[in-house]
């Protein structure tokens, strides 16, 4: 048996129960690398439960930066007996199974080609820690702290992490620093030289952060000037008006202490919605955060704002649909939902980020791009992104940048205006027209906002003539649209590629991970980020520009390429769909494998 | 329909504190049927802002769909409007009310509107305590769907169609009592007498304000046997009191015969007075309000008047602790926490 041997470069999954207090711990290990210098990429793979079901947490260590999802696992912390066997029966050739002992395996467990790393944990815990309620907890410590050894660390990371942790209750970490002296001291007398993966000090980390993306979100709306927020709990979402709570707690407060900001937990995302477009249309920078059901619902009043032309931000954190599918796993399946949400002829812009860096930036940038539009702007993020934690450089925020909020009239422009004013006049050919806040001016400038028909004056009309007009401008805005959003990242593979690949959000690090394998194979692949919807002539022109291409996305029906077709005009088997969507994050090996398989079957020269 | 109307004013119309005539309370002209009683009511808003010297563009109009949400273009012509979704009202009222404080908001439901399809936003907006006047135009039927019965409507009562309703009637003022609205009142559109009054009340109490005014629908809902018909409401009608709004700078001079009295001051310092035939109707307790609706419905009355006024609690802004300044009047200054605080921030994220 020949036993993986590698230094800062292996994946471990923890199989826990939820609700064991798995999490903390296994944050901890995460964390204590990212310390220690070297990239890493948590995924929380979890339940829809509060206590009792499998958990698992899987941590990619990567010197060389890779933050997407390998594919397959190295080593395994087992303490779940529900998933005991298939952990086991799923780690690779060459890895570690660590496992608690206390009880013996039973006669499944016969694999030649993997380590076993046996530790009597519930007896270690039962022996040594007195407070029995403490014992379920510090039994996840002890074994952070059997990693430790195993795995070469240095073991100050763990014990100045827990100290910082408690920093405000120095008291609770004794317990927790003595549970992995304890995993470690037992990993040293038992399993000397077992483990040939470590992690070793590095220097591939500077200034940067370990940040989820939600909490990014919600930065990014504090730093945007958003002030009224109405929302309704739903997963993944939840934690993006939570962080924006407490942010706007500790840096948005006036001289007495009260808030500069209005968040209210709605009754459903129809209201969560309504409010946001409430405070949108009287002018103060106001968002919503939600998931897919919460779309569904929230169709309603997007058909308004888009007709009515309110500046709402709206955040979609994604999960695996439809209904209430897989709430707390991730996908990227509401692009079509969103890009085309509500009934009549609507479309609304929408906003891809990769990471937590882009969260913050798009979710500020939204508010200026919803504002001089006058639209709904939708953040694609998804619960991968949103939930876990990744390593990124910190975001800068321009002190000298203004907040763009658009064609609005003030109470002295109204005043000096001799011309009649129109809420819907399009003066400037844009489609984008004039409007006026509740309250500014005695005699002028107030209107009748309405999600009727109206004419240029914002009166009702059901003039067949007036009703065009107004739709056709709001093609003409679209087209405007495209000058605003984020233009995509295009990277050329430096040799004569015939197919390209088309991915966006979090298929990111996956995919250029995997084109890397490719290229190393002999496969080059040009590649297009996508960032944001209306599409700029750009991806067209990237489209026309290859033979046939691959689109890459987390949903079964391949969304993003039917919106690409259906906007730009493709011939149908240009696009190749690779899809992934067991609810999972896309993995680099997945799609290289499904890239492979494709071009395998297709004539060598490149696209039939 | 025209945008427009003359701006031609009469000199000697009478002229409001803030130099203001009735006219410039006024909207466009109505496209309700001839007799409708929502009419009524638009014209009794434009009398209360109208007496009560409200800048008429410090106002935001807000209403859901049907008949009654068409409304506010009728009224209050220089106020900013919003005609949002059927059933919405209530959440975009409050998201506006959380962007600026300082407006006062008059919301317009109608009983399809409120009842069914908005009753989840309704009672959730009421046990906000948002500050807002919200008025429903209770007819008991859909009128532009043609006529079918409402979640009001009582039972047995059949309007045009002919088919007595069979469900049981939703009491909206009895509702809001119990979810802790801090103004309930009812009025009826033929009795401007009253409304007038009660709808001042509303605006000059902070917090939510119910006033549910029974409104018949001249075309399909003023039968012989329909229990929203002008001529029942006026057989029906019993009033807890004859109410009397006194704004804060008005000194008071109203006299009464007979009764007992009760007052109930604003935040504002302005006062309702009650003028009450039955001394133990008592508005600030809500046990009352709800034993005395259901009495007068068992003798087949329906009540009238302010039915519970509670002055101590705190509306949604001071619940959040938002504040003073309106939040859409805020600058990136004060929002914006700054280059140099992002990277304080990032500390908690190594």
């Amino acid at each position: 048996m020949k036993n993986l041997k590698r230094i800062n470069d292996f994946v471990i999954r923890f199989a826990n129960v939820n609700g064991s207090g798995s999490a903390s711990a296994n944050n901890l290990f995460a964390k204590a690398v990212f310390r220690l210098g070297v990239p890493v990429s948590p995924k929380n793979i979890f339940p829809s439960n509060i206590q009792g079901l499998p958990t698992w947490y899987e941590v990619r260590v990567s010197e060389q930066g890779y933050q997407g999802r390998r594919g397959g696992y190295d080593f395994i912390v087992a303490v779940n007996g529900q998933t005991l066997e298939k952990d086991y029966d799923d780690l690779l050739p060459g890895g570690y199974f660590f496992y608690d002992s206390t009880r013996a395996l039973s006669g499944h467990y016969k694999r030649k080609d993997i380590t076993l790393l046996g530790m009597p944990l519930t007896d270690i815990c039962n022996r040594e820690i007195e407070n029995p309620k403490l014992r379920p907890l510090l039994k996840n410590i002890i074994y952070v702290g059997a990693l430790a050894h195993l795995l070469d660390m240095d073991f100050s990371v763990l014990t100045d992490s827990i100290a910082k942790q408690f920093s405000k209750k120095p008291k609770l970490a004794v317990p927790n620093i003595r549970a992995l002296e304890l995993g470690f001291k037992y990993a040293s007398d038992h399993f000397p030289g077992a483990c040939k993966l470590s992690v070793k000090r590095s220097n591939k980390l500077s200034t940067h952060i370990l940040m989820d993306g939600n909490s990014a979100t919600a930065l990014g709306a504090v730093y945007g000037g958003a002030t009224v927020a109405g929302w309704y709990p739903i997963t993944p979402s939840t934690s993006v008006i939570e962080a924006f709570d407490k942010f706007t707690r500790q840096h948005r407060l006036d001289e007495s202490g009260k808030r500069k900001a209005a968040i209210i937990q709605a009754e459903d995302e129809l209201a969560a919605l309504g409010i946001a477009v409430g405070g949108a249309w009287n002018g103060a920078r106001s968002f919503t955060a939600t998931s897919g059901p919460g779309i569904s619902l929230m169709n309603e009043l997007l058909g308004l704002a888009y007709f009515a032309e309110i500046p709402v931000v709206v955040v979609n954190v994604q999960r695996a649909g439809p209904s209430t599918g897989m709430p707390t796993r991730t996908q990227q399946s509401d692009t079509l939902a969103c890009a085309y949400a509500s009934h009549g002829d609507t479309k609304h812009v929408l906003l891809f980020p990769c990471d937590p860096k882009e969260c913050f930036e798009m979710a500020g940038d939204s508010f200026d791009i919803a504002e001089t539009l006058q639209t709904p702007v939708i953040l694609m993020s998804d619960l991968d992104l949103g939930m876990n934690d990744h390593v990124c450089l910190p975001m800068e925020w321009d002190d000298k940048r203004n907040y763009r909020r658009g064609k609005v009239l003030d109470k002295d422009q109204l005043e000096s205006m001799t011309e009649d004013w129109g809420r819907y006049l399009d003066r400037d050919g844009d489609g984008i027209c004039y409007r006026t806040y509740p309250g500014t001016h005695p005699e002028k400038g107030a209107y009748f906002t309405r999600g009727s028909s109206h004419d240029e004056y914002a009166v009702y009309t059901e003039d067949t003539d007036a009703y065009k007009r107004c739709m056709e401008r709001l093609s003409r805005k679209w087209v405007t649209a495209r000058t605003l959003v984020p233009a995509p990242r295009i990277k050329r593979s430096g040799k004569p590629a015939t197919w390209g690949a088309i991915f966006f959000g979090t298929s990111t690090y996956a995919t250029y991970e995997a084109i890397e394998m490719l290229d190393k194979k002999g496969i080059a692949l040009d590649t297009m980020r996508l960032r944001g919807f209306p599409f700029q002539d750009e991806v067209l022109e990237f489209i026309d520009q290859h033979k046939k291409l691959f689109v890459i996305e987390q949903n079964r029906d391949g969304q993003m390429r039917t919106l690409l077709i259906n906007e730009l005009g493709i011939v149908l088997n240009k696009l190749v769909s690779v899809t992934h969507i067991d609810g999972t994050p896309i993995d680099a090996r997945y799609i290289s494998q499904s890239i492979e398989a494709v071009l395998a079957k297709t004539p060598k020269g490149g696209a039939a | 329909m025209n945008s427009k109307r003359p701006v031609f004013r009469h000199p000697d119309l009478p002229k409001n504190n803030l130099g203001y005539t009735r006219r410039d309370y006024e909207g466009l002209d109505s496209t309700l049927c001839a007799g409708c009683g929502h009419d009524s009511i638009s014209n009794s808003i434009i009398q209360a802002c109208f007496e009560l010297s409200i800048e008429p563009h410090r106002v935001a109009k807000l209403s859901g769909i049907g008949c009654s949400s068409k409304t506010p273009a009728y009224f209050l012509g220089r106020s900013h409007g919003f005609n949002s979704v059927h059933g919405r009202m209530p959440s975009v009222a409050t998201g506006a009310n959380m962007a600026n404080k300082d407006l006062l908001y008059i919301g317009v439901s109608g009983d399809g509107d409120t009842a069914s399809i908005g009753m989840g936003q309704f009672v959730h907006v009421a046990r906000r305590n948002l500050n807002m006047v919200y008025i429903v135009m209770n007819n008991g039927c859909y009128g532009l769907t043609k006529g079918q019965d409402s979640a009001t409507a009582d039972k047995g009562s059949s309007s045009r169609k002919g088919q007595p309703n069979p469900f049981e009637a939703i009491d909206l003022c009895e509702m809001a009592v119990q979810l802790g609205a801090s103004f309930v009142a009812r009025g009826f559109s033929g009795d401007k007498e009253q409304l007038v009054p009660l709808l001042k009340a509303a605006i000059g109490h902070k917090g939510f304000a119910l006033v549910d005014v029974i409104s018949p629908c001249v075309t399909f809902n003023n039968t012989q046997t329909s229990t929203k018909s002008y001529h029942w409401i006026r057989d029906h009608m019993e009033a807890t009191a004859t109410v009397d709004f006194i704004p804060q700078q008005k000194e008071i001079t109203a006299q009464y015969e007979q009764g007992a009295t009760q007052s109930v001051s604003l935040h504002d310092g302005s006062a309702i007075h009650l003028h009450k035939s039955d001394n133990s109707f008592d508005v600030t307790k809500k046990r009352v309000a709800v034993n005395a609706l259901e009495h007068h419905r068992e003798k087949g009355q329906i009540l009238t008047g302010i039915l519970h006024v509670n002055e101590t609690l705190k509306d949604t802004h001071d619940i959040l602790e938002t504040t003073d300044k309106p939040l859409n009047t805020l600058t990136k200054k004060e929002l914006c926490p700054g280059n140099q605080t992002l990277q304080k921030i990032f500390e908690n994220y190594r």
